[in-house]
Order: structure tokens, then sequence, then C-alpha cells
């Protein structure tokens, strides 16, 4: 039997953006709370500190701020007649693992999603009519709209100091931003970050072509900022060791140095590091949770009484424990049935490589995470779905973010892969390529799901949580109309030779694409279609909330962190102001 | 004050060898330029190497003492040192990744928490899954280097009678040839896998921040022209568009 401890008010699992936003956000109620974190504890100084934390082989090669997969790991397939086996090596995305989560080592992308991107279900029906659907995609509206979390949005930007340039206040659209956002009540709390040269050459490209370049929301701090907290960002030193890196600058907004000191302002917070929690518990009813079981550091398994448990970690640990601890009708693919797991959506990463001549210099190792030039003219529901054949769209941009050579080593095709030949193309090249990317929305389908592994388990001796994905042909459909036009920039920007990097295949666990994995406890109005109701609450279990971008109901063409902050806000708004005052069900089901 | 004034002189003296350390890969490539009288690097001549081994010349030339490996055995050593060579081999373009220290890279790297698998996933049953399912065997990366080296040394003795870094450059060049087009069939590990990872380690190596041991004198970092890691650009990123930005490379020992 676990040892039981002292009761508290609310347990939080994940210490990253959303669980340090709402401990922070409830400090002053001066409840008792404990933030339980799988990973170490984390400063900036000394965890961070140059020149350590600029290790190439250590942070971006060997993933150290990222899960142990030693510890606990997924399984995956392509398709639902196949066996799962275990992802053994990280690859396709790296969760984050420590104080400050992933939130640590991002890139610091800071989107609002577009208002159509809360609403893509009845905006896109509105248009094109419903059998434009195909009948395997899950497509569905958020509960709530672009503003109603305005407000959100902006108080985050304001936290992370994010650097931008507004396109929409209050309506007014500004030529230099995204004319696409929704509208703004105001302009970003600093000014865009310098751009490099490949991002002068996309910008005039694509204002030639006719599009709506904007630089990057970057929280990348373009300069030395204190944010409304009264917490210093230092200035962003272009030193390109940033996605995968800590911030020796507090220039890329992490929780560790924002939000999550202030929370521990509250005397009665309490942050359990080294701590995995393994299960919510349920009361007999299996409708009320009573807290969660967790092993400590050391391995001593400890029960921790609660009223109210928040899951905060990344999406695959928000609906692992949704699954291990029964709360909610797991989705059972065969009958097409229950919520939990259902909807996981990821996102789709193409474009193209333009390679210069020999007079441009690209100085690769100037850059930051978040440094791009973007352009949302074919992202969102800009594109016509009708004529296009597929439904959502993609951001297209170029930046300059490493030059870091384990990971930038470019040769021109039919190059050999090693030996002089090789050696003398990487000389040649290194300084003369650059990219024009997309970054492409993922739909959500019935055959694309999350529920537990039969066969592995973790080190703790829980079943694995087994991912089934592939890409679907909406997408290739996205990637096909959208790669030519990347191809038309590039050779606009001057380049001499332009390679496509993307082609038809299934989706592979291998390489490294993105960490914008999304679904699994999608929120919304309907409890047959959704796990949580409009205020991030579980339909069946009312003393568990689920804050991440697990509760998207599918992934837009741009990063997730914008709306997963401004959602947090919003959740401890909901709990202070509401469900604190009297803890039920905020929405009756029906 | 005595012990602030030893800390020093410690720090400069390292400095120092650091200096010559990189004088002495710097020189090392035209001397064995002379030494051959032509234009490449004597290895790249095809011809059978005068000493015992091929490697163990080129070690030989450079007036440096012979690595210390720590994982490695001596037959091992001598493979990684031979095979790193051949993948990256000195010439008139940049530094060899033997003379830049790759295979103690690699040997510090087998040795270490990452050579032992401390975070990869390595419960069962094992299957053998589709390509998009990735890696699906047991074995740890120093495992598989292992096991690698010994199917890879004995294919080389039943088809050349001799172990492969004892082989001519041709010869071996043409062994990893076979090993990269997955011509050859290993018993132990698939082929592919092995070439992968010897290939994946020899780029670390080559190219990772010099405090893992490769990359000494930070010489593919200056072939390239990657200014290292003492990187503030706010004020320069403006002012070099499109102007090629120089600089002595600086390494994460070199700021300590």
């Amino acid at each position: 039997m676990p040892t039981k401890l002292p009761p508290v008010d609310i347990v939080i699992v994940g210490l990253g953006w959303s669980g340090g936003i709402i401990a922070k956000e409830l400090a002053d109620t001066g409840l008792k709370i404990v933030a339980f974190e799988r990973g170490a504890p984390r400063a900036t100084d000394p965890d961070f500190r140059a020149p350590q934390v600029h290790d190439e082989l250590r942070y971006s090669v060997r993933h150290e701020l990222a899960q142990n997969l030693r510890k606990e790991t997924l399984t995956f397939r392509n398709d639902p007649s196949q066996q799962a086996l275990p992802m053994r090596r990280l690859g396709s995305f790296l969760p984050g693992d420590g104080v400050g989560g992933a939130g640590a080592h991002w890139s610091g992308l800071h989107w609002r999603w577009l208002e159509w991107e809360h609403k893509m279900y009845s905006g896109t029906v509105a248009k094109y009519g419903r059998k434009i659907v195909p009948a395997d995609m899950n497509l569905q509206d958020w509960p709530i709209d672009y503003h109603d979390l305005e407000k959100y949005y902006d108080t985050f930007e304001k936290v992370c100091g994010t650097s931008g340039k507004a396109g929409n206040l209050r309506g007014r659209k500004i030529d230099g931003g995204n004319i696409f956002e929704g509208p703004r009540t105001s302009e970003f709390p600093n000014p865009p970050l310098n751009q490099s040269h490949n991002m002068v050459l996309f910008e005039k490209a694509a204002r030639e072509s006719g599009y709506h370049p904007f630089p990057i929301p970057a929280s990348n701090s373009s300069r030395a900022y204190v944010n409304p907290d009264g917490v210093m960002l230092g200035p962003c030193h272009y030193c390109g060791f940033c996605t995968g890196y800590g911030c020796e600058m507090n220039a890329k907004a992490s929780p560790h140095f924002t939000v999550i000191p202030l929370a521990a302002r509250n005397p009665h917070f309490e942050v359990r590091a080294n701590s995995m929690v393994l299960k919510v518990n349920l009361d007999s009813s299996g409708k009320r949770a009573v807290g969660v079981t967790y092993l400590d550091a050391r391995g001593r398994e400890l029960e921790q009484p609660a009223d109210l448990v928040i899951l905060a970690a990344y999406v695959f640990g928000n609906v692992h424990l949704m699954l291990h601890s029964k709360i909610g009708k797991p989705f059972d693919f065969a009958s097409n049935t229950g919520v939990v797991g259902r909807s996981y959506a990821y996102q789709a990463m193409g474009g193209v490589s333009a390679l210069f001549n020999k007079d441009t210099y690209f100085n690769p190792f100037m850059g930051s995470g978040a440094l791009g030039t973007w352009f949302d003219d074919f992202n969102g529901d800009n594109v016509d779905f009708g004529k296009a054949g597929f439904i959502g769209g993609a951001g297209i941009s170029s930046g300059s973010n490493s030059g870091a050579p384990i990971g930038r080593r470019p040769t021109p095709p039919g190059t050999p892969r090693w030996g002089s030949v090789w050696k003398k193309a990487v000389v040649d090249t290194y300084q003369h390529v650059t990219s024009v990317g997309t970054q492409g929305s993922v739909m959500s389908y019935r055959q694309c799901y999350l529920d537990l592994d039969p066969t592995y388990a973790d080190s703790f001796g829980r079943p694995l949580l087994r991912l089934t994905f592939d890409w679907q042909e909406n997408e290739f459909r996205q990637a096909d109309y959208l790669t030519p036009i990347c191809e038309q920039i590039a050779r606009k920007m001057g380049a001499d030779q332009v390679l496509a990097r993307r082609r038809r295949a299934r989706y592979s666990i291998v390489p490294y694409q993105t960490t914008h994995n999304t679904g699994g406890t999608v929120f919304g109005d309907d409890p047959q279609t959704s796990a949580l109701n409009k205020y991030l609450q579980s339909w069946d279990v009312s003393n568990v909330f689920v804050i991440g971008s697990s509760v998207f109901p599918q992934n837009a063409g741009r990063n997730p962190t914008g709306p997963v902050g401004a959602l947090a806000y919003r959740l401890a708004d909901t709990l202070k102001h509401t469900y604190l005052k009297c803890p039920a069900s905020l929405v009756s089901r029906a | 004050m005595s012990d602030e004034k030893r800390e020093v002189r410690l720090v400069n003296r390292r400095a120092l060898l650091q200096l010559v350390g990189a004088g002495t890969a710097a020189t090392a490539v035209p001397l064995a330029v002379a030494q051959g009288g032509a234009a490449n690097h004597a290895d790249s001549h095809g011809q059978p190497a005068p000493t015992p081994t091929a490697a163990g010349s080129t070690a030989s030339s450079q007036p440096q003492a012979k690595p210390t490996y720590l994982f490695l055995n001596a037959n091992e050593a001598a493979f990684i040192e031979a095979a790193v060579d051949t993948l990256i081999p000195s010439d008139e373009v940049g530094p060899g990744a033997l003379e830049l220290g790759v295979a103690v890279f690699i040997d510090r790297q087998l040795g270490s928490g990452y050579g032992r698998g401390d975070r990869l996933y390595l419960q069962g049953p094992f299957i053998e899954g589709t390509p998009e399912q990735g890696y699906q065997m047991r074995m740890t990366p120093s495992e598989l280097m292992q096991a690698g080296i010994a199917d890879v040394n004995a294919h080389v003795q039943e088809k050349f009678q001799t172990t492969f870094d004892q082989l001519s450059p041709a010869d071996r060049a043409a062994v990893i040839t076979e090993l990269e087009t997955r011509k050859v069939t290993l018993p132990t590990v698939p082929t592919g896998t092995f070439f992968e990872l010897l290939y994946e380690l020899t780029m670390h190596g080559y190219f990772s921040d010099p405090i893992h041991g490769g990359n000494k004198g930070k010489g593919s970092w200056k072939m390239v022209g990657f200014p290292g890691v003492s990187a503030v650009y706010a004020d320069k990123i403006v002012e070099y568009r499109n102007k090629r930005y120089v600089t002595e490379p600086i390494s994460i020992q070199d700021m300590l």
C-alpha cells in the first residue's frame, strides 16, 4: 500500500507552460497546490549557463532536455491492422522533461490562431457544404472562439515579451503584419527581430508575388524587456543555439523563469520534481477524483489526496493518464465510439531547399528559434478548398535558426555521402543554402488515435500508450498544392537549384519532424465527440481538468504554444472565479 | 592567493597547449602532403601502406601521443581509426576525421551513457517492424558497434585474408561502399544499421564541440566557417547580410 500523504487542495501534473500558468494565476488564492514534474528542477543559472549550453551534441543531437524513453515511451503503427512497436529512440517529436517542460527548449514561435482555426468545421461547411468533409475526418469546432480567447492571447504575449508586428489592430488591417489574423486589442509588446539575408530575399519575393509576408511572432525578446509580472527578459543575441537548448539570456520566454517562480510566492505551493504521477485515483463511484499516486525520485510509491486534479502534461501524458485512470470513455476504433484518445493529429512539414550561387552568403549561424518571415496567404481557410480538393492549409516561411554543423552539412543532390568529394561539397555549400518551408495543418481522422498498448509496458509497469497514425489524402493534396508555390518563391529569391523535400510516403516515427502533436482529450460541446466540456473539465469526473494541445480537435498550420498558453490563462480564470466557488460540473450533460 | 595564481597559470598552460594542438593539426596536412609528394594526402593513393597499419601510419605522421582508448579493444580501435579515416580523409580541402580525434570521440561515446543505451527503450518483446517503426533491436549502440566491427572484419577476412584496417585505402573505400549500399549481408547486425551508426558517429565527432574529444583544434569549424559557441550576433545580423562573416571559431573549452 502506498503511503498516504496529508491532503492538499489542488494537484497539477506537469510543470511546463500550462501547469506553470495555472499555479501562478492561483497563487493569490493561498490554496495548497502541489505541482508534480517527472523531470529535474531547472534554473537558467546554472543549468543553462553559457558556453556549456551551446553544445550541439548534447542538446540538439542527444536531446538532453527531452523525455527519456528508458522510463516511458509509446508504441506506434501506421494503421490499425499492424502490430504497434515501441518508439525505442526519440525521433519524430521531442516531448519535454523537467521543470519548464518543452517551454524551456522550444523555438518561441508564438501564434494566435486565426479565427477560422477555432471554427474549422462550421467555417468550412458554411462555405463549401457538408459534402466537402470526408467520411473518416473528425472535423470539429472549438467550443469557444477567437474572441473568447483574445484577452488571454494578449496576456500570454505580454508575459512572453513576444516580438512581432500587428496586422489587425481592432479591425484595422496593417501592412507588414499578418493581415489575416483576428483583431487584436494591442500591438506586440516588442518590435520584430532583425531579419537575416534569406528573410529579406523571401519577403521581397513574396511581396512581388502578391502575398502578405510578416515577421513570425517570436517569444525571443528583441530587446531587454520587463513583463507585466515584473520579470526581466534579456535581449536575444541571435546566437543560433535556441531550438532544443535552454537560453542563458532569458530572452526566450520559458515558464521556468517567468510564471513558475511567481507561483512559488504562494507559501502553500510546492514543486515535487523527479516525481512521476502514475495514476489519478477515483472514488468507488468512478465519478470523483480523490488524488494521485506517484513515485518519488527514490521510487517510493506515494498517494497525494487532493480536491482538484489538473492534468497539464504533454499530449501523450494527458491522454495516458486519462486512459490508465479510467476517466472518460476510451475511444474504440472498431465501433467508432468513445472519446479519450480520439482525434490525434500532427503537423505536416514540407517545402523546398534553395541552393544559391557562391556570391550569396546567409551566415546561417546568426539566428534564433523563431526568427523567420512568413505568409498566411495559403493558410487557414485562405485556399479555395472546393477547387484545391483539401481542407486546411499551411504557413510558408523562411528563417534563420541554426548553423551548427552536425545539423547543417548540406550538399547538392548527387553528392556522395562521404569522402573527399563530399567534404568539398559541404564546404562549398554551407553558406549558400536556405529553405522555403511549409508548416501544414493536419486534420483528425477515425483511424488516427491513441489507446493503451496490449503488449508493452513502461518502466513503472503501466501499459504504454499506443499511437496509430498515418498521412491521409487530404494532407498529401495540401503538400502537392503548396510545394510548387514554395518552389516559385525560392526561384524568385534567386536560387540556382530548388529541391522539394516532401513526397508521398507513409508517416515515419524515425526522422524528427515537429513536436506539435495534438488531440486525444478534445474539448467540445458534445460529450459523444469530446472528452472535456468547454471549460476543459472532464465530462465524467468533474474535479479533473485537462490543459494542453491534447484538447485541440485538429491541428492548424502553425505552432500550438500560443493557444495552449491562452487556454491555460482562461482555465485559471474559470477555476478562480467559477469552479472553486462552487465545485461542480460547469456544463450539464444533456 | 597562491592557489589563485596556480589556477591562472593552469588555464594559460591549457590555452597554450590548445594553441599548440591546433597548430599541429594544421601543419600535419602539409607535412603529409610533402612526404607523399603529391597534391593529396598519402592515404589517398591507393598504395599498400608502408607500415603495418595504414591508420597507424597516419597517426604516427603526427607528432602526437597515440590515443588511449577507454572502451574499444585494440582490434576495434584499429577498425574505427581506419573507418573514420576512410569516411572523412585528410586532403587539401580540410582535415580528416582521424587527425581530428574522431576515433577517440567514438570511443568515449560508446563507453558513455549514450553508448550503453541509457535513453533507449530496450524492453521486449523484440519484433522486426516496418521501416516507419524505426529501430527494434535489443542492442545498445556500443553492442551494435562491437558486433558490427566483428562482422565486417570476418567479411574482410574471408574476402581479403586480412582485417579491415590492414587494407589499402582503395579496398577500405570499397568495403565501406559495400556497407553503405547494403551489398554485403552481415551475420549479426543488419548492414544498414551498422553503417548508419558508424556514419552518424563519425559526423558527430567531426563536427561537434571539441569538448567531446573530436574536432580537435576546431578543424571542421574552421573548414566550413562555423564560428562556434561564443555567439553574439545581435549587432551583426543586419551588417553581415549577404557578406561572409569570418572569425576564429570559439569552442566551449576556449571560454572556460
